[in-house]
């Protein structure tokens, strides 16, 4: 046994550098509380060991917010931007998701510095190989031996707990791109009575960019004008490079199928369950067997490399299949391989051991983010992050948790997704996981947010006093054009005309023609006599609200549907095995979760809406009422 | 905590073959055992589930009836939990001392709808089923009954779940678009969602349009009977009713108040008022109840307005005639066997039928016009019907969510504006259905079971 040395003490400590252990310990400690961040290796401190980028379908949306709490990400992306773009732009302003090509190594740098910086934290280097806890105490032990005393603690260790890295017929100890895994920490876990399951992701393989004949494929640019993700960047990030598009094709399925069984998945040598949303691809194949082809991007890593990422090729066959199977694509003929594809499997726990606040029901002032609570992607786990150190920083300090509401944000909704729900395989944010998607739009993460993290303490007085200029300046112009009247003239008929919309003859409100689908904010300013001079994002939300004020209403009102069932709370100390007609699966899955309202409970699966109408009833009565 | 064992006759009243006296509850088989003894001598808690057993229940020693034990387990039975249902012989005596003798032993009676509620609360019918089962236990007639009926079979359960599939569909389909924006997504184009959206909001209209006909056929159709004094209204409701509810006598102004009664001919159930006859007098308790009776003509779905084809017409015939709404009113001329002395010209245009009040047959051609002016035949058995307020509240959410979605997805909107109307539908079919619990089921759960404080 290593002898042991006490190293110091700490509020918060934070065992993971990664995207969830920098948004918990900059939390922490910009919160105030003495705070440390151990990590495996420094260098790999804000690693992206899967895609270089960051953002997308409702992820977007989760930087978005986590920008408007306080968090780190958005910024760090903003700065480290190769190509942005707006996806889903036709499709609708719920659904718009801002997604940006990030450089890889000078995220990684930006962050590791942010945190060396930041006041009350320490980082630093070192394997925790055991955690205890005594007397109201946890103690965290290094593999050197070193002991620190600690308040609270936040687990967010990534694919690093117990990390297996698969590749064909063969597997090894290993952490993410090459670093070493935490292979002692999981076993003290279980000592603690933390039970941990087996999950697995994987990653593609980097190529050369000289090795790519890229005459042969698709370009796809970044948009003509950007937007950042953070509301306090200043600039509109650079494109400074393409991605491009290729192909699977026939002869590609033929050398997966023909190679499947030696695919580690399939010839059943990994127990972990794999992300649905995010298959390999011969997860693809083998399950999409009708369609033809699948799309592949190919991502630069960076400005100063020339490595190359193929999303969407994930693969854990053989090296030598690997290097087969992308030369039959469109523009990889040639293709030389860097770093090869692999699968990794890693110990995570089932969230439902999991409080709202992100704190273990069990354990007092133990806390779990990002791919230890069973998610997947930088997004999911930078905003547990930010939500378990806001949480840990206001445990220190006696203060309650801060719990967001599904209604309230894409945050809200993962970790209510995650601790009510648990999740069989991890579990990736997706704008159809929120029945709130017109209020939840990325646009207006501020207004649903900021007031939160103001309150909170990690938005800065000035921050939030640029957001309320805004948001007057949004209302007032919105006020403007509802009581704006246009007079028919042969300019606008024209202009109708021409959009494919009815004519006026009479007098009519500006904001009636907003709405009408053909037009817009812009197409009708020269109508608009005295319109403001406004920044591009504060028009674009007073067009959307104008627009969409009908089918916002619709949801607004479905939200406080929710929050009536919301605010039928259940007592903590609530004994289900009391309450008479729960069926016994009902009992087991409430006695484990212990929802805090009956909107909870009822989205509990195994719970059916005959035990949720018992569960009312028998608070309503008492408990010695008869039915 | 356990619920207290209840028990309550649960066949119908009148003289059946037999009647079930149903005992339900953690202690209903050890209670039926203090009033059930075996031919056999076993006791029915040596007895499994779906067991029966030949015996007699008795009451202090003293044999009241032969009966047959029928012993359910929870959870295999109606309501979930352990039931024995004694079969006695017909009839209220044996089946009330047999229950008197249940209720001695520990149970307590029965509350109405209670077994339903207890099945409810246990997850062995949904909500529509068990408001199925309610409408069931109330029906005034055999469409009605019906109509409960195939609803309790989840009739409207499945029709309901065959449309929210459908939109399930169209939801998936839109997030899938929204999700992957880079992927090439089959079958999303504008045709495939609206004709998804139209086959939906036809079947949800073809629902609601049933709604109120079948609310005639279960709460029956307010039918008021007029016309001026003595030309033989009470006759008329007397013959209607079967017995005599109306006094009848030869003075003219016998009925001074509105008599009420609910019959049923031809599957439809009236709720007839028979009213003082309407015509100008002095005398003020008569006048109350002439005012009476004109209101309850002009609220009425059915107009029977009678006249005396013996004698002529009287000012007060006629301006009762100036009043009368054609597309609910049956003429009826009374008093055809002494012969008809009136102009019928004046009816042109109306249901019309000659009858005698006083001849049992006469009721064949009523119920002839009274169908044909009610048409409560429209519905067909097949059809699932919405069977009550609530149901058709939902229903009614849902159509206008999904013409909403039509209107947004023609009018060129973007997809996420229809993805929410498509939602909003969803969930309004899954309240129907109660496989979302939403406040308003609650509410429904306490106001129909009697449940709560």
């Amino acid at each position: 046994m290593v002898p042991r040395y006490k190293a110091g003490k700490y509020e918060v400590a934070v065992i993971g550098g990664g995207h969830a252990g920098i948004e918990a310990a900059l939390a922490a400690a910009r919160l105030g509380c003495q705070t440390v961040m151990f990590t495996i290796t420094l260098d790999w401190v804000g690693n992206m060991p899967c895609n270089p980028s960051i953002g997308g379908t409702a992820k977007g949306h989760l930087v978005r917010e986590l920008d408007a709490l306080g968090g780190e990400m958005g910024v760090a992306a903003d700065k480290n931007t190769l190509q942005s773009r707006m996806l889903n732009r036709g499709k609708g302003p719920a659904v718009y998701s801002l997604r940006a090509q990030i450089d890889r190594r000078a995220y990684s740098g930006y962050m590791k510095h942010t945190v060396e910086k930041q006041q009350n934290l320490d980082v630093k280097q070192a394997e925790i190989t055991e955690l205890e806890y005594s007397d109201g105490k946890w103690y965290l032990v290094t593999n050197l031996g070193a002991q620190y005393e600690c308040d609270t603690v936040i687990i967010a260790t990534g694919t690093f707990l117990g990390g297996r890295i698969y590749v064909g017929e063969v597997n090894y100890e290993s952490g993410p791109d090459g670093a070493f895994p935490a292979t002692m920490l999981s076993e003290s876990l279980k000592k603690l009575n933390i039970p941990l399951r087996r999950f697995k992701t994987g990653t593609p393989a980097r190529v050369l960019k000289s090795s790519i004949d890229f005459s042969q494929l698709e370009v796809q640019p970044g948009d003509d004008e950007t937007e950042p993700f953070s509301y306090s960047t200043k600039f509109e990030p650079e494109n400074k490079v393409v991605c491009h598009i290729s192909y699977t094709n026939d002869r590609t399925k033929k050398v997966i199928l023909q190679n499947l069984h030696r695919s580690p998945l399939y010839g059943g040598v990994i127990e972990g369950v794999g992300p649905r949303y995010c298959p390999s691809i011969e997860d693809k194949i083998v399950r999409f067997a009708d369609k033809p082809r699948h799309q592949l991007f190919i991502e630069p890593c960076g400005e100063d490399t020339e490595e190359m990422y193929l999303q969407g090729m994930s693969s854990s066959l053989p090296e030598e299949v690997q290097i087969q199977f992308y030369r039959t694509i469109k523009g990889l003929e040639n293709v030389k391989v860097m770093r090869n594809a692999y699968a990794i499997e890693y110990d995570c726990i089932d969230p439902i051991a999991l409080m709202a606040s992100l704190e273990f029901k069990d354990h007092p002032g133990l806390y779990g983010a990002g791919q230890f609570n069973g998610s997947s992607g930088y997004e999911e786990a930078a905003a547990q992050g930010l939500i378990a150190g806001i949480n840990a920083a206001r445990k220190v300090k006696g203060q309650p948790p801060v719990i967001l509401s599904r209604a309230s944000s894409y945050i809200g909704t993962l970790i209510d997704d995650l601790v009510t729900k648990g999740c069989s395989d991890p579990y990736r944010m997706m704008t159809s996981r929120s029945e709130y998607r017109l209020i939840l739009r990325q646009d207006n993460a501020d207004e649903r947010l900021m007031p939160i993290g103001y309150e909170i303490g990690l938005v800065s007085q000035d921050t939030y006093n640029v957001f309320l200029e805004r948001k007057e300046k949004k209302e007032k112009e919105i006020e403007r054009i509802s009581s704006t009247f246009l007079s028919p003239s042969k300019e606008l008929n024209e202009l109708l005309e021409k959009m494919g919309t009815a004519t006026v003859n009479t007098g009519c409100r500006l904001s009636d023609l907003i709405k009408r689908p053909q037009l817009g904010y812009e197409v009708l300013a020269p109508f608009d006599k005295n319109r403001p001079n406004l920044e591009k994002s504060v028009w674009e939300k007073v067009e959307t609200e104008i627009k969409y004020e009908g089918y916002i209403s619709r949801q607004l009102s479905q939200v406080n549907e929710m929050l009536r069932l919301e605010k039928k709370l259940i007592p903590n100390d609530l004994d289900y095995s009391d309450v008479y007609g729960l069926r016994i699966e009902a009992r087991e899955k409430l006695q484990q979760i212990k929802p805090l309202s009956i909107g909870q409970a009822s989205r509990i699966s195994g719970v059916s809406p005959a035990d949720i109408s018992v569960l009312i009833i028998y608070l309503e009565r008492g408990k010695d009422g008869r039915l | 905590m356990s619920e207290k064992t209840v028990a309550a006759i649960s066949t119908p009243q009148g003289e059946g073959g037999i009647s079930v006296i149903r005992i339900s509850g953690d202690d209903a088989i050890s209670i039926a055992d203090l009033c059930f003894k075996g031919v056999s001598g076993k006791k029915l808690s040596s007895l499994k589930g779906y067991e029966a057993a030949f015996g007699e229940v008795f009451s202090n020693d003293e044999k009241i009836d032969d009966a047959v034990a029928l012993v359910f387990r929870e959870p295999k039975s109606y309501t979930g939990e352990n039931v024995v249902e004694l079969s006695v012989h017909g009839g209220r005596m044996a089946a009330q001392k047999t229950l008197s003798t249940v209720l001695k032993a520990g149970a307590v009676p029965a509350q109405n709808g209670e077994f339903t509620k207890r099945a409810f609360l246990n997850g062995k019918l949904d909500l529509s089923e068990a408001e199925s089962v309610m409408e069931l236990i109330s029906a005034k007639n055999n469409t009605a009954l019906r109509l409960s009926l195939a609803a309790k079979d989840g009739k409207i359960s499945r029709e309901i779940d065959v449309i929210t599939e459908r939109l399930l569909e169209t939801a998936a389909n839109l997030a899938a678009y929204s999700d992957y924006p880079d992927e090439d997504i089959e079958g999303l184009n504008f045709e495939n969602f609206s004709n998804l959206l139209n086959d939906c909001s036809n079947k949800l209209k073809r629902m609601l349009d049933t709604f109120d006909s079948s609310k005639t056929i279960r709460e029956g159709i307010d039918c008021a009977i007029v016309g001026r004094p003595n030309v033989g209204k009470s006759t008329l409701m007397n013959l209607l009713s079967g017995f005599e509810r109306s006094i009848v006598t030869d003075v003219a102004g016998t009925t001074r108040d509105v008599i009420e009664n609910t019959v049923c001919i031809a599957d439809i159930t009236l709720n007839l008022a028979d009213t003082a006859g309407i015509r100008q007098t002095d005398d003020l308790v008569e006048n109350l109840g002439v005012s009476l009776a004109q209101k309850r003509m002009n609220t009425a779905a059915l107009v029977l307005a009678v006249f005396d084809g013996s004698s002529a017409l009287t000012e007060d015939d006629i301006s009762l005639i100036n009043c009368l709404d054609k597309r609910i009113t049956v003429i009826i001329i009374n008093k055809n066997d002494l012969g008809i002395n009136i102009d019928k010209s004046v009816f042109e245009g109306f249901c019309c039928v000659e009858i005698s009040a006083k001849e049992d047959e006469s009721i064949d051609c009523l119920k002839e016009a009274i169908v044909e002016i009610t048409q409560t035949a429209k519905i067909s058995e097949s059809d699932a019907v919405l069977i009550s307020e609530r149901q058709r509240n939902c229903a009614d959410r849902a159509y206008n969510a999904v013409l909403e979605a039509l209107d947004t997805l023609k009018s060129g909107f973007t997809l996420d504006a229809v993805g929410i109307c498509v939602d909003d539908a969803i969930s309004s079919l899954l309240e129907l259905t109660g496989k979302r619990v939403t406040n308003e089921v609650c509410d429904e759960v306490f106001r129909r079971f009697c449940v709560g404080k």
